[in-house]
């Protein structure tokens, strides 16, 4: 059975197909045809106000539920605007599908108006590409790209359609089946590999579990939780892993990493054996990388056999769904004897006492003034109101570090942030994605006063669709973790860091219609935050907080973990 | 050392910018690079010669493994293999050198394969190395023109493809995906 349909509508056909329910787009020429035929589809299209937000947005979508993000942008400017996002969610393994309308095929590579080498461009940018050149091949490369976003190690792949592709008539036949014969998927780790692991694991004096994003992408955190239950294992969950052990859980210690907790990052300089499960050894964790846990034997999970001995040499690598291993290391763990379960919790009792001394040590505590807002009060407030249960889309910046540090996150996919590139102006509109994924959630964008400054057109979006986004501006008047930088390793010279000019937040929201709000003395914020979260509508709470602060613990670039600062050098000078 | 990579890939637009893609996202340069269709039309093998940091070997052999286009890519450095390069030289040659000429290209197992007043367009089949040192005599008989293929390199062992088995197509297949593999590392 076929029909005959236009290149638009079976584009349309494949996406519902494929479950797409709404998706983030900015129309332009080339995509006209594939905008008329969304006119009258029942597929629900977000106009953003710029194509970096539609990606952004797509990203949120897809990192609120684990679904396959979708962002749609027109040839040449629309494309190019993409690409921070798309290198975002490579960083970051999201599944993205990104669609781009390309000038007809007879005009490519003549210099046309709006033509752009999308193709050649997003080659480095994305897990996969394609350009579509005949109809006949639109939908097995639609359902393709789906397939790869979303398999493996997730991540964004981009159909660049050229225009008289969309408007070309063809008879639609549904594709039944992919095949990919070069594109490996590992799922299931080496069982022999996995039992020497639960081995090792009974073996460990001072055993640590390291979690990362791949918990949250494997959908493991239950896996994850039983693991550390069984063995009475330790857990740290790095900044794209939040949420994958809940916060509240007896053995879950903190965030290791730069602005890791002391605890944290103690353990993992002093563990003999390291779990590392959907981690990638990142810089921003481990610091000087040859001083990094220098007595751990590491048992790498990793979906991604490139991840393996990447950055670390693991003694144990498994490769494989970190999900399907840790059901088979449970299983075989859960096996022991009580004795040996008995024994190993004995064992156990010294490096708990150790853990615990450390989180005593330097707790990660927020502290409070009665004269100005800290930062840190600020997201106190945040986890007070959120209760483990809001979604909090955050910046790049000092703020996104205090808000991993004390807001805390009982299941998944509720903290939503750019980890790994670190774009600027992602707060917003991922909260604007995570939205649409969660009508039901409460959503915080938690972003500073620079990388709201890059997200101010979306506040149309908002304001367009009602969405009840809470934005939150911990507005400090600086780019505060660049001239932090500058402070302590710069000599205090602060270059380009000052933002003065904010707009007036109640006259902004209200040029949008909607509630806004500046505050700056301590006593206010719990009512403003309340207020806010009341709101049935959107919201725009400008939080003045205290200029100098800094965030600690830090771990400066290049030295090793254990060399972590815990306070600022010196009073800081009060400098204008 | 240069580095010797086979690759099997499909033949498909881009797979080629994405293979090099690995290499030049870090900076290496590219000595020698060859590619052509098998007698399945559909894919290509790829030979590239590549000086690559000893400790990122292993990595960049990953990461080309990883790409969708990418069936197969293997490190034939340290492996048994046979590696090929083709020289084309063009050779000026007064009627003194020539018999000299001639004999020089016996030695090396060249054609001739032009011969004119001007003196002899010649062609060379040989393990790398070998054509260095051809090259070399060739010039101490005065300008030439020469022209290389790059280097061909072929497995002596047989290895092990592991392909990825059709999947179904259309939503929620992360959680049907049927293809199941074992990698073993150490």
């Amino acid at each position: 059975m076929s029909n005959l349909m236009s290149g638009a509508k079976m584009l349309l056909e494949c996406l519902v197909r494929e479950g797409v329910d709404c998706f983030f787009g900015y129309p332009g020429g080339v995509t006209l045809p594939f905008y008329d035929a969304l006119y009258d589809h029942h597929i629900r299209h977000i106009l953003v106000r710029h194509e970096e937000n539609a990606c952004f947005a797509a990203e949120g979508y897809a990192r609120a539920t684990g679904k396959v993000g979708v962002c749609c942008a027109t040839s040449g400017p629309g494309a190019t605007n993409l690409i921070t996002g798309l290198v975002d969610s490579m960083m970051d393994s999201i599944p993205i599908v990104a669609l781009t309308g390309q000038v007809p095929t007879k005009l490519i590579g003549s210099d046309a108006f709006q033509e752009a080498d999308t193709f050649g461009i997003t080659r480095s940018c994305t897990k996969h590409n394609f350009m579509v050149k005949n109809l006949a091949d639109l939908p097995q490369i639609v359902h393709e790209a789906f397939y790869i976003a979303s398999s493996g190690r997730p991540g964004p792949v981009l159909v660049d359609v050229p225009k008289d592709v969309f408007q070309a008539q063809g008879h639609y036949a549904p594709v039944t089946n992919i095949h990919l014969p070069g594109y490996k998927v590992f799922t299931e780790g080496h069982t022999g590999q996995v039992k020497r692991a639960a081995q090792m694991i009974w073996d460990a004096e001072r055993p640590w579990v390291y979690a990362g994003g791949g918990i949250i992408a494997a959908g493991a955190s239950t896996e994850l939780r039983e693991l550390a239950e069984i063995v009475d294992l330790p857990v740290v969950c790095t900044l794209m892993g939040l949420g994958g052990m809940p916060a509240e859980h007896p053995n879950f210690v903190s965030m290791p990493g730069m602005h890791g907790s002391y605890a944290a990052n103690m353990g993992m300089s002093n563990c003999d054996v390291m779990i590392a499960l959907g981690v990638r050894f990142d810089d921003r964790v481990t610091g000087r990388l040859s001083a990094f846990a220098p007595h751990a034997k590491v048992i790498h999970v990793d979906i991604d056999p490139a991840e393996i001995g990447k950055n670390r040499a693991p003694d144990l690598p498994i490769v494989g769904d970190v999900k399907r291993v840790l059901e088979r290391l449970n299983e075989i763990l859960a096996e022991a004897t009580p004795e040996r379960k008995a024994k190993h919790a004995a064992d156990r009792k010294a490096w708990w006492a150790q853990v615990r001394a450390w989180k005593q040590e330097h707790p990660l505590v927020p502290s409070y003034s009665d004269t100005e807002i800290k930062p840190q009060h600020l997201m106190a407030e945040i986890d007070r109101l959120s209760g483990g249960q809001a979604i909090v889309c955050s910046d790049v910046g000092q703020h996104q570090m205090w808000a991993a540090q004390l807001v805390r996150f009982s299941e998944p996919r509720l903290w939503i942030n750019s980890g790994g590139l670190g774009s600027m102006g992602f707060g917003l509109p991922s909260a604007i994605g995570a939205q649409f994924a969660r009508p039901d959630k409460l959503v915080f964008a938690i972003v500073g006063d620079g990388g709201f400054q890059m997200s101010i057109p979306e506040l149309s979006t908002l304001a367009s669709y009602g969405l009840p986004v809470k934005i939150v501006v911990m507005n400090n008047g600086y780019l505060g973790m660049v001239r932090q930088w500058q402070e302590l390793f710069y000599n205090n010279r602060l270059s380009a860091v000052e933002l003065d000019c904010f707009p007036d937040a109640e006259k902004l929201a209200g040029a949008y219609g909607f509630k806004g709000r500046t505050i700056d003395k301590p006593h206010e914020l719990a009512p403003a935050l309340e207020a806010a979260v009341r709101e049935p509508g959107p919201y725009l709470l400008n939080v003045k907080v205290s200029p100098f602060e800094n965030v600690y613990p830090m771990i400066p670039a290049g030295a090793a973990v254990h060399e972590m600062v815990m306070g600022p050098p010196e009073p800081v000078a009060l400098t204008s | 050392m240069l580095q010797v990579i086979s690759l099997l890939l499909e033949n498909k637009p881009g797979a080629l910018m994405r293979v090099t893609g690995v290499l030049t996202a870090r900076g290496y340069n590219i000595e020698t690079l060859t590619v052509a269709r098998t007698l399945d039309p559909e894919l290509s093998r790829m030979t590239i010669v590549v000086d690559v940091d000893a400790t990122l070997r292993a990595q960049v052999i990953k990461q080309m493994n990883k790409l969708v286009n990418v069936l197969q890519a293997v490190d034939l450095t340290d492996s048994r293999a046979v590696v090929r390069d083709l020289v084309l030289i063009r050779v000026r040659a007064t009627l003194e050198q020539r018999t000299a000429i001639l004999k020089e290209a016996e030695i090396f197992g060249a054609r001739v394969i032009d011969s004119s007043t001007e003196g002899f367009a010649l062609e060379a089949t040989d393990d790398p190395e070998k054509l260095d040192e051809f090259v070399q005599v060739m010039r101490s008989y005065g300008d030439i023109e020469v022209m290389r293929s790059g280097a061909l390199a072929m497995s002596l062992e047989t290895k092990k493809l592991r392909l990825q088995p059709p999947v179904p197509a259309g939503r929620g297949r992360r959680e049907d995906q049927t293809a199941v593999e074992v990698i073993e590392e150490n």
